[in-house]
């Protein structure tokens, strides 16, 4: 059994909206790392959560940094603490805009150069901070404020891109699953080295969703197939409990899509482009684990 | 080991600041390739790769996240180091005002480079210009000593309590940085005390940085930078000072040469404002009782007296549909009526004669782009 620690280091009465789901896990993450580390946090929805100046709702200190820069960021502080001898987790909690499209430079250069940290993106597959605009990482069909119609491009796929650095540790998490995110997180903070998390969180504002689904929402999400539960380490690959039972029996996409406004101008067409995707995504991962690559 | 007795050397004024980066041993160094910069970091690189400086060495993807690995550094207590040039320093600009605003010391190599298209690789001082307003201290230097003195004393002053600002060391492309003169190091000793960063990152005692801020705390927060900016120069006149007393070599906000008597001030900075003074001699030789003024501290920009002598401002860099950016500069802060020239953009030769040429027919209050619209 895995112990969930009482420590809450995200006090109450953050500047969240209601469901938000990044905001609930960071709680856990935070929990797993314990108080012995820094946050980076760039501009996303997290730099506003946190709280006004001179207040904080933050109970471990909270770097702020610009946009694009959390990586490098984070890459100073790590070898700073290398050269001191601390001991000292890093951690960046940066949203999808902060990864997939501007950060992405900052976070490649980190992985590439074997920065000692832990990334971990939420992706609410938009930029919330600003209004719901779109992201490399909106899924096909969904409506953003700049997608007024429903987005025409594929959702970009950032794990793949993170595996090409050959890390020692990637995941993949859904804010609806807390143990799995702690365990992940906590396994990734026992390895040396970079470890990305990319955490799917249900955005109820962003994606049009009754507050109280979120948790439904992110379920759905995985017993679809849409979002697949995994990690590797050191390049080894493990389908995660949630997603090996939707990879036994999935529910159809459309009980995921139809809960959210954000869909509700998506083509026939743009839905069987997504299940062909889930399909591809399933079988590649499936295909991996039955005769893993040497 | 190097760095226990004071050497003679002969070395390029990118060597003498990485010398001077070597001896003051930074934690961390972060930083990007650029041309005329590459010497100093590469001359860091083999440092730490031959054991000779025991920082952390950060070979980032770009500027940008050069800055950003200083500012994540330096938050921790960490001293810092990176050095730059042209769209370099361009390309940090979001994290230099970061670096101000986060209140820490870092210090930066500037080498100043015209900025494209086209691409030109010459001394400039626009690049430098561009940041001015972004809360560094700027300091241009015009000698190999000079390069090498002033990035020592630049992690004192801007570590400095009452200063706590980032520092960025200008010196000329090529005129400067890969030109080799006679250099004496220092022994630093205590000369550079442990950095103390009274806001440094302390998980016992956590905080939020840099988060969502109010106009009135905002506002509060660029007067303290303003208000540093003023302390400084007190602080920058004692370090200089104390450098003076300890290693016989002097320095100021503004170098002067035979200014004492002169009528005519020649005004420039960087290498400019060292070759000024062979013009200064050449004009006093005719009779031209002309003194040479080069500007070295730039922010915070210094207090000039210029009473009752002719201005010949050249200046290295410009701002278009306003004018020379240290003309207009002195322009606002003296009652002086200078003589405007625009020169050496884009690494334009300009020489001593040229310089003389200047103060001789020179018109108060007028502007010449040298060589372009030069009326002889
Ligand atoms: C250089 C720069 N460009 C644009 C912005 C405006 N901006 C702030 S946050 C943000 C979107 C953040 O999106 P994401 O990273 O997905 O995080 P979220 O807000 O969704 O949590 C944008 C566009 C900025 N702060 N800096
Ligand atoms: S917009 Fe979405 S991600 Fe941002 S705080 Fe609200 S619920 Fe959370
Ligand atoms: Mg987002």
């Amino acid at each position: 059994m895995t112990e969930i620690p009482k420590e809450e280091y995200i006090l109450k009465c953050t500047s969240a909206c209601a469901g938000c789901s990044s905001t609930l896990s960071l709680r856990y993450v935070l929990k797993a790392a314990g108080p012995d580390m820094v946050l980076v946090v760039p501009a996303c929805c997290t730099s506003v959560i946190q709280g006004t100046y001179p207040r904080t709702a933050m109970n471990i200190p909270v770097y702020n940094i610009a946009f694009a820069a959390a990586a490098a960021c984070a890459s100073g502080m790590s070898a700073a603490y290398r050269k001191k001898g601390v001991k000292t987790r890093v951690i960046v909690y940066a949203g999808d805009g902060g990864t997939v499209d501007i950060g992405l430079q900052a976070l490649s250069g980190a992985f590439e150069r074997g920065t000692d940290f832990l990334y971990i993106c939420y992706d609410n597959e938009a930029y919330g901070n600003t209004g719901m605009q779109r992201s490399g990482s909106t899924p096909l069909g969904a409506i953003t404020t700049t997608t007024p119609g429903g987005k025409v491009h594929p959702k970009k796929d950032i794990d793949r891109i993170i595996e090409a650095h050959n890390p020692p540790y990637i995941a993949t998490a859904c804010s609806a699953y807390p143990l799995d995110l702690f365990q992940k997180v906590t396994k990734a903070l026992s390895l040396e080295g970079p470890k990305f998390i990319h955490l799917l969180a249900p955005c109820p504002p962003g994606w049009r969703f009754p507050a109280e689904k979120t948790v439904e929402v992110g379920k759905l999400a995985v017993k679809t197939g849409s979002w697949i539960l995994w990690e590797r380490e050191h390049g080894t690959l493990q389908v995660s409990g949630p997603s090996r039972a939707a990879m036994k029996k999935r529910v159809p996409l459309d009980e995921y899509l139809k809960m959210q406004g954000r869909f509700r101008n998506i083509t026939e067409q743009q839905k069987q482009e997504l299940q062909r995707n889930i399909d591809r995504a399933l079988a590649r991962i499936a295909c991996e684990v039955k005769q893993p690559c040497s | 080991m190097r760095g226990e007795t004071a050497m003679q050397l002969i070395a390029t004024g990118n060597k003498a600041i990485a010398e001077a980066v070597r001896q003051v041993n930074p934690e961390v160094v972060a930083a990007y390739p650029i041309t005329p910069q590459t010497e100093i970091v590469e001359q860091i690189a083999a440092y730490v790769s031959d054991g000779t400086l025991a920082s952390q060495y950060i070979p980032v993807e770009s500027e940008h996240s050069a800055m950003a690995a200083c500012i994540g550094a330096s938050v921790t207590g960490a001293r810092t180091f990176t050095a730059t040039s042209s769209h370099g320093l361009l390309y940090m600009h979001e994290m230099l005002h970061w670096a101000a605003g986060a209140r820490v010391p870092v210090v930066m190599a500037n080498v100043n480079r015209a900025l494209g298209p086209g691409w030109n690789v010459w001394a400039e001082h626009s690049d430098a210009f561009s940041q001015r307003d972004t809360g560094w201290l700027q300091v241009f230097v015009s000698t190999v000593q000079e390069a090498y003195d002033t990035t020592i004393m630049a992690f004192r002053i801007a570590e400095h309590e009452d200063v706590l600002l980032p520092l960025m060391v200008n010196l000329d492309g090529f005129t400067l940085s890969h030109t080799m003169q006679p250099l004496e190091t220092v022994v630093v000793g205590d000369f550079i005390p442990p950095l103390h960063l009274p806001h440094a990152i302390d998980v016992a005692h956590p905080r939020g940085y840099g988060p969502l801020t109010g106009p009135d705390e905002f506002f509060r927060f660029r007067w303290d930078i303003e208000r540093s900016m003023r302390d400084a120069r007190k602080v920058i006149l004692d370090v200089e000072a104390d450098f003076g007393k300890r290693f016989g070599r002097q320095y100021g906000p503004i170098e002067e040469y035979r200014c004492e008597d002169a009528d005519i001030l020649l005004i420039a900075m960087g290498t400019f404002g060292k070759e000024a003074e062979v013009a200064v001699d050449d004009l006093r030789r005719e009779g031209i009782k002309a003194g040479s003024l080069r500007v070295r501290w730039f922010r915070p920009f210094p207090v000039l007296d210029l009473s009752g002598r002719d201005v010949v401002v050249i200046d290295r860099g410009y701002s278009f549909g306003f004018g020379g950016v240290l003309t207009r500069s002195i322009q606002a802060t003296t009652k002086a009526e200078p003589f405007s020239v625009i020169a050496g953009l884009g690494g334009q030769e300009v020489t001593y004669r040229d310089m003389a040429g200047f103060v001789r027919n020179r018109r108060p209050g007028e502007e010449e782009w040298f060589g372009v619209n030069t009326i002889v």
